[in-house]
């Protein structure tokens, strides 16, 4: 029998229908593939396997009456940022110790009303705040991709480490994540995997973690473009129970792709051209755009001036929100608990012992930019840096580009405590330098893997698109994964 | 701008987290790394430009002021590191 493992969504869905296999033997081949590779690879921090196979059986029994949803029967992992009822919730952190929601995240509770399967909930960088998948309290997730000839440990990026890494290593068929600076597409990029960032107000954010409320959108990593259009249309809604959800239809997303990119403008900004880039990236850019003129899509040099503002601005608006919506653990509501002599003493004991040192950075940083007398220097400054940031991207619309082909990263995967990223954090926040601008401005973004650098490491292209029009980022994302063929790993974990 | 350790033990204590004389320290260097990291702002030309409220242009969903939901008492402390009567449990406050 083939390995079922192997099987894209796309696949998996017709050969249900097709009763070729059933979804019960689809989630036990994700279950076994999860037990002999979580000890290497950390990416699952609970795998719900009874759960996973009673939604399966009902998905099985749906599915032999001819009935189903648009994911009946198909296994994915979830970020343990989203609220799942009763299923461990902590973002990773320590001071949400034991967390067991009694309520179900918006996307969560869409996926599973299309019928898919939870196997289980996935490691992340302790509040979505990192970009290595380092500071989760649950330990490091391991990329299944090495250099070649090299057994060095690496990291698959962050702050969705572990459901690039579960999709990469096939532990699931696709998997959700957050963004709230590039922390679907970097992993996405670090691993050989697709990632989208939908526009801001896309996928309602009720039930997931807040981290930076302003930034923070929900999007999947899956294996291909296709699959990560199927899993977007089910992750996304609008939703009465989030203000910033915005009242636009879904549409079929799968509906794009295969279209024609011919007469699609794509625009190329030179600022996108950082000093001490490595010339592979600037190499596999360049292939990009061949690629896309190629299809015959029309390329276009654009300016967009602020965009080295992004990521400082990024660093003052994203801790000052962040630090407002930590606020709320405190001891008393929810997880951990440290005893104090009195009140204060105990939320000052429980905030230590529960943040790491990561989240307790920036929530200082956002403490001190909102604090009395810095608020205008800081916080109302970054937010204008942003109306402009959003303006060059705005004008670039305007002159009719249709989306902007820039790298995903500056560079590919990192080793696992690296010293020099580790001794600077503003080093570290340099991975999200070409991601970080879609935020500020709530544009949707997708990384596509886009080829291999000289030591084997996947590298992926990003493409921006005008609000609410993911749709041409699947079609045009369509191209480069037709032109740059697939990524799997070497397996080298049992 | 920069912070000293006078004024990270301050803020620790504003966002309500015990730090140590060595993690304030530590702390401080940091601080001072990213607060340098962001200066890059002072560049831009920022004169006349409104401060950006909202990425989507879209009016202030509002809702009907109705109970929509509730009764759940059990459920809200179900979680709580210490509960009696559907109340939260804290170290006496008032005296």
């Amino acid at each position: 029998m083939t390995d079922l493992t192997k099987l894209t969504i796309a696949e998996a869905r017709d050969g249900l229908k097709n009763k070729d296999y059933t979804s019960l033997e689809l989630t036990d081949a994700f279950i076994g593939n999860i037990e002999a590779a979580n000890a290497s690879l950390n990416a699952y921090v609970t795998v719900t396997a009874d759960k996973a196979r009673d939604m399966a059986k009902a998905s099985d029994a749906k599915l032999a009456k001819g009935d189903g949803g648009a994911l009946e029967g198909i296994p994915l992992g979830i970020k343990d940022l989203f609220a799942t009822r009763d299923v461990h919730t902590q973002a990773c952190s320590h001071i949400l110790d034991g967390f067991k929601p009694q309520y179900e995240s918006t996307v969560t509770s869409n996926l599973w009303a299309d019928g898919a399967v939870m196997l289980g909930k996935l490691n992340m960088d302790e509040f979505a705040m990192g970009s290595s998948n380092e500071t989760s309290y649950y330990g490091p997730v391991i990329n299944p991709w090495r250099k070649q000839g090299s057994n060095q440990d690496l990291v698959p990026g962050g702050s969705s480490g572990g459901s690039a890494t579960a999709v990469a290593a096939r532990m699931c068929m696709g998997a959700t994540a957050t963004d709230t600076g590039g922390s679907i597409r970097q992993p996405a990029a670090f691993t050989g995997t697709v990632g989208i960032k939908p526009t801001y107000g896309r996928c309602s954010r009720w039930g997931v973690v807040a981290f930076a409320s302003s930034l923070d959108q929900a999007g999947p990593i899956a294996h291909t473009v296709r699959d990560s259009a199927i899993l977007l249309k089910s992750m996304a809604s609008v939703d009465p129970k989030d203000t910033t959800s915005v009242d636009i239809e879904v549409p079929d997303y799968e509906a794009a792709i295969g279209k024609s990119v011919k007469g699609l403008k794509i625009g190329i900004p030179a600022e996108y051209r950082m000093d001490g880039m490595p010339g592979e990236i600037e190499d596999l850019w360049q292939k990009g755009i061949q690629w896309l003129k190629d299809a015959g899509a029309e390329i276009v040099d654009i300016a967009m001036p602020h965009t080295k503002y992004a990521l400082p601005a990024y660093y003052i608006v994203a801790p000052a929100e962040a630090s407002s919506n930590l606020a709320r653990y405190d001891g008393v509501r929810y997880g951990l608990r440290v005893p104090g002599n009195d009140i204060a003493e105990m939320y000052e004991n429980t905030r230590a012992a529960g943040f790491g040192e990561e989240v307790k950075r920036r929530v200082l940083i956002g403490t001190y930019v909102l604090s009395a007398g810095y608020y205008d220097a800081y916080y109302l400054k970054a937010q204008k840096v942003r109306t402009l940031i959003k303006r060059d991207f705005d004008l670039a619309w305007q002159n009719g580009v249709d989306a902007i082909l820039t790298p995903a990263t500056p560079s590919a995967a990192f080793g696992v405590a690296d010293q020099e990223l580790h001794s600077d954090p503003v080093k570290m926040y340099l991975n999200d330098i070409f991601t970080v601008t879609v935020n500020m401005a709530g544009l949707p973004g997708i990384s596509v893997p886009a080829g291999l650098d000289k030591t084997g490491l996947p590298l992926g292209l990003q493409l921006i698109g005008k609000p609410f029009d993911e749709s041409t980022l699947f079609q045009i994302g369509q191209v480069i994964e037709d032109a740059a063929g697939s990524f799997e790993p070497q397996k080298w974990w049992s | 701008m920069s912070v000293d350790t006078q004024t990270v033990k301050r803020v620790a204590h504003l966002a309500r987290i015990k730090v140590s004389e060595d993690d304030a320290t530590r702390m401080t260097g940091e601080l001072n790394a990213i607060l340098g990291f962001v200066e890059q702002l002072d560049e831009v030309d920022i004169d006349g430009v409104e401060p950006l409220t909202s990425v989507v242009e879209q009016t202030m969903k509002k809702r009907a002021d109705g109970v929509t939901d509730g009764n759940k008492a059990d459920d809200i402390v179900r979680n709580a590191p210490a509960s009696e009567d559907n109340f939260f449990m804290v170290p006496k406050v008032v005296e």
